[in-house]
Order: C-alpha cells, then structure tokens, then sequence
C-alpha cells in the first residue's frame, strides 16, 4: 500500500507528465485558455489515463509478453512487436467511447473541447503512459494507481495552466509574444516551479 | 523649487512631439522618483487613497532596511569569524586591500569592522543589480512606452538580500536580467506578472549554477573557509546537531549564520514584515496562512516521525528561524500581485507554501532550503485558487436566491 502512495505522488508532482517530461503539449497549450474547459479537459484525460493503462497492462501480461501465450498453448510466442499498435488501438477505443458518454450527458463540455477530444487518441502523455508503464515493469495494481495519478497530475498541471493564463488576460504582452509564445514561456516557468520536486525520493 | 521648475522646464522636450519624445519613460523615472508623481485616474471608478504604487513600492524598501543592516554586519561577521578561525593568510582579495588602506581591522568583536566588511559584499551586488536590471526596466520601458517605477527598486533589492555573498557578479547580471524580461517584462512590467521577478531570476541561477548557489563553500565568502547553513546541518544530522555546533535557537533568530546575505535574521525580517502590516501594505491573512500551514504541517510530520530522516522531527519553531523562511514570509508571500486576491484565497495561499515549504525540506534532499521554490509554486497555484473562491461565493449566493 505504502508503495502505491509514494508511486502516486511521484506520478502527479515529481515526474508530472506535462511539466517534467513535457507530454501530451499540445493540448496542453491549445485547450488552456478556460479554467473550466481545463478542468473537462483534464478529467477527460485522468479517466481515460486511468482505463488504458491498466487495460494495456492486462494485454501485456496476458497477450504480448514473451510466454504470455502460454495459457493458450504458445510458450514461445513473443508479441511485443505488436505492443505499440495494440497500445494505440486501446487508447482510440476508450476515446471514442468517452467521446460518445460526453456527447450524450455532457454536451456543452462535449462542445467546448471540440477536435481535442478526439485528439486525445493521439496525445503523446495517454500513450507515454501506456509505454511507461511497460518500460518501468509495473505490475497490475501498480498500473492502475500510475494510470488514476499520472492522469491527475496532468490535469492539476493544466488547470493551473488556464489558471495562470486567466490571469494574463490582463497584462500588457509585447506583440511578438502574444498568444503561442507567452504560453510556451509560462510554461517553461510553470516547470521551473515544479522544479522543486526534482530529486525527490519516495 | 530650483530643481522642480528645472523638471517643469525640460519636460516639453520629452512630452508628445518633444525632441527627445522617446526618452519620456526616463525623464519620467527621475523625476516620479524625487516628486510625487502628478498623474490622476481621470475614469470612473474613484477610490481616494494616499497610497499609491510609489508609495507601496518605497514602503517595502524601507521595510528592508534592517535587512539590509543585518546583511552588513553577518556577513562581515562571518567573514572576519573565519579569517580568524583560518589565519591571516586566508585574507585576500580587494575587500581586505580597502580595508587596510582604511585602517579598519578584521575583528569579529567590532561591530563596525564587520558592517564595514559585510558592506563590500553587499555593494558589487547591489550595484550589479541595479544597473544591469535597471538598463533592461529602461529598455522595455522605452521601447515599449511604460514608466520605469518603483517596483524595481524593490526587486533589486529583494535578489540582492537572497543572493550568497561569494554569487560571481556575471551570475547575479544574469539571474537579474532572466528575473525582470522573462519574469516581468515580457508579461508587461509591474502588476502584470505571475510570479515573483526576484525569485524568477534566484531561482534560475539556483537551478543553471547549483555550484555557486548552494552547498556549503558559497554561504561564507572566505576562500577555503566552508560552512554548511543550518538547514544542512539539520538535513544531514538532525536540528539537534545544530547545538552541538554552539548553534542555539537564539542566535538563528537573530541571524548569525550561515546563509543569503539578508535573509538570516529572523528578527530583522519581522520588524520590517511588522512594518509592511501596520501601514497595510503586506496582508496578514498570507502570513497567518502560511504560518498556519507551517506549524499544522511540520507537528503532523513530527507525529509520524521517521527513522531515516532526520528533518521529520525538526519542530516549527525551528522552520521559521531557518534559511530564508522569514524573509520570504515578509517580503514575498506577501507580495500583493502573484499573491491570491481574494480574502479567502489569501489563507489557502498561504497555507500551500507553509506546507510546501515544510514538504521540500523534509522529503526533497537536493533543496533543504525550501521557501524560495515553495513561494514560486504558491505563486503558479494563485490564479487558481482565486477561481476557486470566486466560484464557490457565486454558488454560495445562488443557493441563497433560489
């Protein structure tokens, strides 16, 4: 249990996905405008952060590792050739089942996300998820708990985000900053706050 | 009134159509800086008051006097202490050559020998500061066309009390000028920033050149003379060690140790955070906040203790006279604009660096000194706690008209 606490916290602050790796940028630089998009947003990837890699972890265990054939009479077999695809193929799945529960009960978040909800597919922090817990060897539960934390940190860090960029609204940016470039700078400030947490050992 | 018609008579050369109209900003700098500036709020709303942006911005200088004053003498003080731990010949450089030609001994017992030593730290800093800062304020502001104010005189000084008295100088020009374009003036100047300029640019050398911002060699600027700061001590051997070094709990309240140049005397910090709150400048919800969240947070740790960590059982009242825990409490939790704004938000604020602070130095080995990265992290956090408070008064209120 301790070890799944201090994996949890080392997933939301020490090595946050956006702020410390820098996955999954660009919608976490094109969907921070609105503190409460931020946060539909930042659900939406916690929840299908938290199905997938426990998901992907299953099919690891039991599909593509080497021998993990073995229940169905394939020793030998290794698939891990396959893993990313299969990866991917999960993730695309889970979206487009989270895309349609949103449709139905959540219109006006469904509306507000807009492309970047099935963008999710493709954002680099659900998949670097995914192959980091395949690269790290978790196992079942540690999947699940990297999964639920990994999503939340990414979703605090992109709440703060639009906080941040809520408050900008009133400062005096030059020209040549205004939009994209500011934002790159705010969160390169962002990660040298999170900087504090570098080192930590859990 | 000699040098006021002297203004009154240049100043149609830098208005409008004026030929050195580009040069507004610094004409306007100097002379907002010896006279009270004559601009008024034209628009709607009007709220009277006295206190306008210079004056908040010369309070918070005043209020770092004894800072100031305490920087002069510890660090003399530590200085003249290790020459005579080390020997004469460990007194070299200009410092010592200035001295001399003044006559002025290398004796820790005089209390002038060490304000004389401490000032020469504390001036190459200072200058280095204000003028590299300064030429970037007077850049934007001229490109830009905004006035040059106070706030900066508040930011230098601010760096220059957290920098270590041995910072190279072409380290403090860089941290200063990281601190005010990417920290301030790309957001548009003061008011407009997120976090703290004087901890942007701290906090940039602190991570670019760990050497020569922490460890032990920096605090003491005695070449071969190192001395690890309190925290160090206590992150290594527990807060109990530190009596065993003849450290007691009085003398880090009033600041002979080892550490920033302004930031070691707790004592010095809380007259000038005394000042800031009498004439109303700092907010005491961030200080009763952070306080809050340092005591709860740090007498929780000491309930759960640890075998292998020595800081878990480092009591509260130990924190706060540590490192640069009260200067950071007076002079930049307190900082009005990358604080939160709202009443409430301004206890949740403070409370999230009070346990932030406690959380680095107790489980983050690499920075035992914990309140310059707790104040950043309060300060991304700010905008949204603030969202927070407003959300749920509005909820509050409509739950009460249905």
């Amino acid at each position: 249990m301790e070890g799944l606490i201090s994996l949890a916290v080392k997933a939301i602050f020490v090595e946050n996905l956006a702020l410390s790796f820098f996955l999954g940028m660009c919608t976490f630089i094109a969907v921070s405008k609105k503190i409460s998009t931020a946060i539909g947003l930042g659900i939406s990837v916690m929840v299908v952060q938290a199905i997938t890699v426990p998901t992907n972890n299953l099919l690891l265990t039991y599909l593509l590792k080497p021998g993990a054939l073995a229940w169905a009479g394939f020793p030998d077999v290794d698939l891990t050739f396959l893993g990313l695809i299969s990866y991917i193929g999960v993730i695309a799945a889970m979206v487009q089942i989270l895309e349609m529960i949103l449709d139905k009960y959540f219109p006006p978040l469904y509306n507000a996300l807009g492309i970047f909800l099935p963008l999710i597919t493709v954002n680099c922090a659900i998949l670097g998820g995914s192959l980091f817990m395949v690269e790290r060897d978790y196992n079942f539960a540690e999947a699940a708990t990297y999964g639920l934390s990994s999503g939340f940190g990414w979703a605090l860090a992109i709440t703060a985000m639009a906080g941040v960029r809520e408050k900008l609204k009133y400062s005096d940016i030059p020209d040549g900053l205004q939009g994209l470039g500011i934002t790159f700078i705010t969160a390169g400030l962002m990660a040298m706050a999170f900087m504090s947490f570098s080192g930590v050992k859990l | 009134m000699g040098l006021r018609s002297f203004f009154d008579r240049i100043e149609p050369n830098f208005t409008k159509g004026g030929k050195y109209e580009k040069f507004f900003p610094i004409y306007e700098m100097v002379e907002s800086f010896i006279y009270t500036p004559k601009t008024v709020t034209s628009a709607a709303p009007h709220a009277r008051s006295y206190v306008d942006m210079k004056r908040i911005m010369t309070y918070v200088v005043i209020a770092t006097i004894p800072c100031i004053l305490m920087a002069f003498y510890n660090n003399g003080y530590q200085a003249n202490q290790a020459i005579a731990t080390l020997g004469p010949e460990a007194a070299t450089g200009w410092r010592i050559a200035l001295l001399q030609m003044f006559g002025i001994a290398l004796n820790p017992e005089s209390i002038f020998a060490n304000m004389a030593h401490g000032f020469l730290f504390f001036l190459p800093i200072y200058l280095t500061t204000l003028i590299i800062g300064g030429i970037w304020e007077v850049i934007f502001a001229t490109v830009r066309g905004h006035e040059v104010n106070e706030g900066f005189l508040v930011t230098s000084m601010l760096y220059t009390l957290i920098m270590p008295a041995t910072a190279p100088l072409w380290q403090v020009a860089l941290g200063i000028s990281f601190g005010v374009v990417i920290g301030k003036e790309v957001f548009g100047g003061t008011g407009k920033n997120f976090l703290n300029p004087a901890l942007t640019g701290r906090a940039f050398l602190y991570f670019a050149y760990p050497a020569n911002m922490s460890g032990d060699a920096v605090w003491t600027p005695v070449d071969g003379f190192s001395g690890a700061t309190a925290l160090a001590v206590s992150a290594a051997d527990g807060y109990k060690e530190l009596a065993a070094q003849g450290l007691t709990w009085m003398d880090a309240f009033l600041g002979f140790i080892q550490g920033s140049l302004g930031e070691t005397s707790t004592l010095a910090c809380m007259i000038g955070l005394a000042f800031l709150l009498i004439t109303k400048i700092a907010n005491w919800r961030l200080i009763v906040g952070c306080l809050a969240g340092t005591i709860g947070f740090s007498l929780l740790l000491n309930l759960i203790g640890s075998d292998t960590n020595p800081m878990f059982a480092m009591p509260w009242y130990w924190h706060i006279v540590l490192g640069g825990y009260a200067f950071g409490l007076a002079f930049m939790v307190t900082e009005p604009v990358s604080a939160s704004h709202t009443n409430m938000g301004r206890y949740w604020y403070g409370a999230l660096i009070g346990v932030m602070v406690v959380l680095i130095r107790v489980v983050n080995p690499a920075f035992p000194e914990g309140m310059m990265l707790a104040i950043l992290f309060g300060n991304v956090f700010a905008p949204l706690i603030d969202y927070f408070v407003v959300q749920a008064n509005i909820k509050r209120r409509a739950r009460r008209h249905v």
